[in-house]
């Protein structure tokens, strides 16, 4: 087995255009999320009462005709649809950052996305003419909608052969997404992976959608706050360049943390209920392939859980999922469950669907990197029955001994993904 | 230029992220790098335009702007009602 680490990094978020800006952002706590304008969203009502909340967290700045950074080709944007153009930007920006084409066989490099939802806006735009008008569906509406048109543009970006896949687990694609490329590389599949996740869902019919289940918030999602009332949708992309440590070490290659461990499962339980159960076993699972990755002497899980120092939980500010997933923390770590720092991301950049492990994972590894934890935003009052040691008012340094950080995606379906990173020691 | 030039034009130079200065009648496809995808889209969108149906078989014999032109204008004149002869 070999052990991997990340050595290039890449986003397009609501927090921030690129790495810097995100972490800046991060550590400021300063959130993406804002009141958004039905009237320039295509095909929107305005006002529209069937939409009750008012907030989502989106890209700003985002202009891939014009930036000069985020430029795409004409033949890019004639096939893809905004997430998937978020994905192609962030893919660049990690690929450049890391020097990856100088130093692994693009044709063995694998590419493993997360997107879930597709191009959302070419569906909604070709079936709303189809039905209102009967109208025909434009050539492109097919290859807009494809929920791997990003995976296939970056791959065609790059210039990558390698083995190229796109998962859709929901709001766990993302992190299943960088799981299975850690494996493979971890297994000597590929010499190096592109990993991560885009979606950009925040169009009519999907708000529409997301109001009638009733799990938003009609202010602003507030993970573990004892006043939180649901979660705000957001939208990005986040990638990771993962590859194996002795190659990093050998090209000199700048290492922003090590991936040790993934665990995934099932709760095999409801659509919409998460069972705690299922996340406690993601977490183990993953906390068990440390074991796996770094083998003898290293063959104590229960070790590696009293080393973690970090939790970027799910966290997305409902009332069901923060508590089911207090729940599986309690349950894993026993009694040092209350004494380990817990954050969410989603506080600041909104929930992605199947960005969102992606620009968690991005998250936990500018934490571990600077040993310094960023906070929860807008939590007025931690939820005391939670019992969980939520970060809230400024970013916490990292423990010392305590260098392992969880990343977890707890997706509706029950499909759960957990990623176990490690601080990178020279 | 005629009006069906300017707009054929227009929607090539749209679709290339191109000026429109930069497009002429002679201007080739492969000059354009206009691949298959690109010409089935121009050619819905000259569809939608001109509320006309480009037959499959006339696709590929398009090689420049002009040809688009020509067969908008072709297709055009098939379209008018004839002139009643007696």
């Amino acid at each position: 087995m070999k052990r991997v680490v990340v050595t290039g990094l890449g986003c397009v978020t609501p927090i921030g255009n690129t790495v810097e800006a995100f972490r800046e952002s991060l550590y400021a706590g300063r959130t993406g999320i804002a009141p958004f304008d039905l009237s320039v969203i295509p095909g929107a009502l305005s006002p529209d009462p069937g939409i009750r909340y008012k907030t989502t967290a989106k890209v700003r700045d985002f202009h891939p005709t014009k930036n000069p950074e985020q430029l795409l080709s004409s033949g890019f944007i004639l096939t893809s649809e905004l997430g998937a153009q978020f994905g192609i930007i962030a893919a660049r920006q990690a690929v450049a950052h890391s020097g990856l084409l100088q130093h692994h066989d693009p044709a063995a490099i694998a590419i493993v996305t997360g997107c879930s939802c597709g191009g959302r806006g070419a569906d909604e735009d070709a079936n709303r003419n189809l039905y209102l008008r009967n109208a025909r569906i434009p050539p492109t509406a097919i290859i807009r909608t494809m929920a791997s048109s990003g995976t296939s543009n970056i791959a065609i970006e790059t210039g990558i052969t390698g083995p190229t896949l796109n998962i859709a687990t929901a709001c766990a694609s993302g992190t299943h997404a960088i799981g299975l490329a850690f494996q493979m590389v971890r297994a000597g599949m590929a010499p190096a992976a592109i990993a991560g996740g885009y979606e950009a869902p925040l169009t009519y019919g999907f708000l529409r959608a997301w109001d009638s289940m009733r799990v938003v918030s009609p202010t602003s999602c507030r993970p573990f706050s004892a006043d939180r009332d649901g979660m705000t949708l957001g939208e990005g992309a986040a990638i990771l360049i993962l590859e194996p440590l002795d190659a990093a070490l050998a090209r000199g290659a700048r290492i922003y943390a090590e991936i040790v461990g993934f665990g995934m499962s099932a709760d095999a339980h409801h659509v919409t209920q998460p069972r705690a159960e299922g996340a406690a076993l993601a977490m183990r699972r993953a906390l068990e392939d440390i074991t796996t990755t770094l083998g003898a002497p290293y063959l104590d899980s229960e070790m590696w859980a009293s080393r973690v120092g970090y939790i970027n939980a799910h966290g997305t500010g409902t009332q069901t999922n923060d508590a089911v997933e207090a729940a599986a923390i309690h349950q894993v770590f026993g009694e040092v469950a209350a004494h380990i720092p817990v954050g969410a991301t989603k506080s600041l950049t909104g929930h992605s669907i199947g960005a969102a492990g992606a620009i968690e994972a991005l998250a936990t590894v500018l934490a571990l990197d600077a040993a310094s934890l960023p906070h929860t935003a807008g939590v007025s009052q931690i939820d005391p029955r939670l019992d969980l040691d939520v970060l809230i008012g400024e970013p916490r340094p990292l423990a010392r001994e305590k260098d392992l950080a969880l990343s977890n995606s707890l997706a509706f379906g029950g499909l759960n993904a957990v990623l176990a990173f490690r601080r990178y020691h020279t | 230029m005629n009006d069906i030039e300017s707009r054929i034009i227009e929607l090539v130079a749209k679709s290339k992220n191109l000026p429109p200065s930069e497009i002429h009648l002679d201007t080739t496809f492969d000059e354009l790098q206009i691949d298959s995808l690109d010409k089935i889209n121009l050619s819905f969108a000259v569809e939608e335009m001109f509320s006309i149906e480009i037959p499959d078989d006339n696709l590929n014999s398009l090689k420049t702007v002009g040809d688009v032109v020509r067969g908008v204008e072709t297709l055009l004149a098939a379209a008018q009602p004839k002139a009643a002869t007696s």
